[in-house]
């Protein structure tokens, strides 16, 4: 009989246990650039052809195969190629990547080497969170412990292969997150996102080829090297395979990290959490950050991969599951997450720009009791027009739990604006 | 006369040598946060110092320097203290935590106490919701803050104490935190040591150990496949 727990796959995470992982000598006794190792004596394009035959998918959010990116890089086209680590967290409800850069950043630096190697680049950047200042620490102590024993710099392990890697702070910018914006922000620009195409394959960190890749997913590639893709595949679904850290936050008993095999349901993971807290009901969760559609208690079983998530009518995202109850309201969640929205739109478009500032405002109207029936429509057809009408997913991401909160809550908009419902006191301290 | 020191103009160079020949450029965040780390915030004297190094106009780097939270327009306290308000910190009583800190210190957003002491902002996520609400000193986190605790936290700061966070390194200034972030060790005899993994992130590997759970069939001798196109 199966249990809930054997749904518990923990790899990438399973060194954090060991208290001093972050060290390089205790991470070379936890089969530490065994990887690399083994890596760089095998053919680039025989770990690219491992990356895709793995099913591996990016951990960022938008799970696009990651051997398939790896592959789209031009060879032998003398430019130099780059590798830029997308370690800017800060989707709201996701929290994984910085503590696997804080607990294990040997594993990050590890990946990079045979993702490097893989797509012949001889330079790699970690763009981390300016914010995340422990996870950073970690990671440059790590990087000079790493060039310190041969494992980066030149001539890496007696293989031939060169490699440099910088580890560079952001300053504060959510849309460097968005893999466009990110390489402009690291080339000393305002992180304002690009049109694409030409895509990053060709044209990424100065107009060269390069790959942008979550922290998640290059940590994923030393245990896919070691374990080989059909290991990988004895977890998660065909489409969706491997571990993936599930972030839970919210109105559960234990939140945390949990990484299961791909596919898990909320019902499952709520009861590896110790269940709901006492008093409190589901009400409504995001499958994978803010910018993922609202799911409601009738989604308890939905497979949490990234097809079954789809056709629910939402995306899976980072899979951080933040877990509201009956106690919170929709209607104020959609508003701070809007809030949240309009300050970090980094206003090169008109419609996420101008849409997220107006829709602020309709949100106050509404929760202090001035709103009207028309707000709804106004928040709507503002919605339609910020949807797929900038250059990057922020403003996409923007209108998601304005039209899910919407569709799943409107008689809690009704109730605002009926008067059923007590006008709230909006405190300043929340708007910017 | 310049408060940028010969020691500040080194590290410059350490910084633009991170970038390739003709990319000098991608230095400018970091020596951003180096400026920073002289003055507290980014002055119109940082503002041409960076413009200096690189060769831009000082209304391209103030172009950039506007852009980002972190760097800060007008003088910082030694503590820059940030209070999650975003949607689930919020609900947990994140926004409860922030108002009783902003009427404790009198100051509202991006404002600081008349002594100097404290910066205070309210934060959009900062990564750690499963120990929501957190607040952050000089970005380290204090977690599950409760507003009690969270004036007991700044009262502490303000008679020149420095509390241990929750799971980072022990404090430092804000100026000092700005060279880490131009992308320099943190030279705290110690500190990258500082903090253990609390119970959120080791959740679902205890339950794990517990059940006696992990993958089956790991084995890292497994051969990579050779292609015949590689050959």
């Amino acid at each position: 009989m199966t249990t809930v727990y054997q749904k518990l796959t923990p790899v990438l995470t399973k060194r954090w246990l060991s208290p001093d992982a972050w060290r390089l000598d205790v991470y070379e006794q936890l089969d530490g650039y065994a990887a690399a190792r083994k890596a760089l004596n095998a053919h680039p394009d025989d770990l690219i052809a491992l990356i895709k035959d793995s099913g591996l998918r990016g951990r960022g959010g938008a799970g696009f195969p990651t051997g398939l990116k790896w592959g789209f890089i031009p060879q032998n086209d003398g430019k130099p190629h780059y590798l830029v680590v997308n370690a800017d967290e800060g989707e709201p409800g996701t929290c994984k990547d910085l503590p696997l850069m804080t607990h294990d950043p040997h594993s990050l630096i590890e990946g990079c080497i045979i993702a490097s190697y893989a797509i012949r680049s001889n330079r790699a950047y970690i763009y981390v969170r300016g914010e995340a200042v422990h996870a950073a620490r970690r990671l440059r102590h790590a990087v000079n412990e790493a060039y310190q024993k041969g494992y980066l710099g030149k001539n890496i392990m007696g293989t031939g292969f060169d490699l440099d890697l910088f580890v560079h702070s952001g300053a504060g910018a959510y849309i460097c997150g968005e893999e466009t914006a990110l390489l402009d922000s690291l080339e000393g620009f305002r992180g304002q996102p690009r049109l694409r195409p030409p895509f990053p394959a060709t044209h990424g960190l100065y107009a060269s080829p390069t790959v942008v890749n979550n922290v998640g997913t290059i940590a994923s590639v030393p245990y896919i090297v070691l374990g080989g893709a059909a290991w990988w595949k004895t977890m998660g679904t065909e489409k969706s395979s491997g571990p993936m850290i599930y972030s839970l936050s919210g109105r559960i008993a234990n939140p945390g990290q949990y990484e299961c095999s791909m596919g898990i349901t909320l019902r499952e993971l709520i009861e590896l959490a110790g269940g709901m807290l006492p008093g409190h009901n589901l009400k409504f969760w995001t499958p994978g950050g803010s910018s993922t559609p609202l799911l409601t208690a009738d989604h308890l079983d939905v497979p949490l991969e990234f097809e079954s998530v789809a056709a629910a009518g939402s995306i899976l995202g980072t899979t951080a599951t933040q877990i509201f109850s009956d106690q919170d309201c929709p209607v104020y969640a959609t508003y701070r997450w809007l809030e949240f929205y309009h300050h970090e739109s980094c206003g090169k478009c008109t419609p996420c720009r101008e849409g997220n500032y107006w829709m602020v405002r309709i949100y106050k109207r509404i929760l202090t009791g001035e709103g009207t029936y028309e707000d709804i429509d106004t928040l709507l057809d503002t919605s339609d027009n910020i949807l797929g009408r900038s250059f990057c997913g922020l403003g996409d991401g923007a209108v998601t739990p304005v039209m899910s909160s919407i569709k799943h809550f409107k008689q809690d908009y009704l109730d605002y604006i009926e008067r059923r419902k007590a006008p709230m006191a909006l405190s300043k301290g929340g708007a910017h | 006369m310049t408060v940028f020191s010969q020691e500040i103009l080194d590290r410059a160079q350490e910084i633009i040598s991170r970038y390739p020949q003709g990319r000098e450029r991608s230095a400018l965040l970091p020596l951003l946060h180096l400026v920073q780390s002289v003055e507290g915030y980014v002055s119109p004297a940082g503002i041409t110092f960076c413009a200096e190094q690189l060769g831009l106009q000082k209304a391209n780097v103030a172009a950039v320097a506007s852009f980002y939270t972190m760097y800060k327009r007008r003088p910082t306290g030694d503590y820059l203290v940030s209070v999650c308000t975003n949607t689930m910190c919020n609900v947990l009583g994140g926004q409860a935590v922030y108002d009783a800190v902003s009427e404790r210190l009198g100051v509202g957003h991006d404002e600081t106490t008349a002594d100097g002491t404290i910066t205070l902002e309210h934060a959009e996520c900062l990564a750690a919701c499963d120990y929501g609400p957190v607040m952050t000193v000089n970005y380290d986190f204090f977690d599950a803050v409760t507003p009690d605790s969270a004036i007991d936290l700044v009262e502490q700061l303000r008679k020149g104490e420095r509390p241990q966070p929750s799971r980072g390194a022990r404090l430092c200034t804000l100026k000092e935190m700005s060279l880490q972030l131009a992308g320099f060790a943190d030279e705290r005899e110690g500190a990258v040591a500082d903090g253990v993994a609390g119970d959120p992130t080791l959740a679902g590997l205890r339950l794990a150990q517990k059940h006696g759970v992990s993958p089956a069939g790991f084995d890292i001798n497994t051969p990579i496949p050779s292609r015949e196109a590689s050959k």
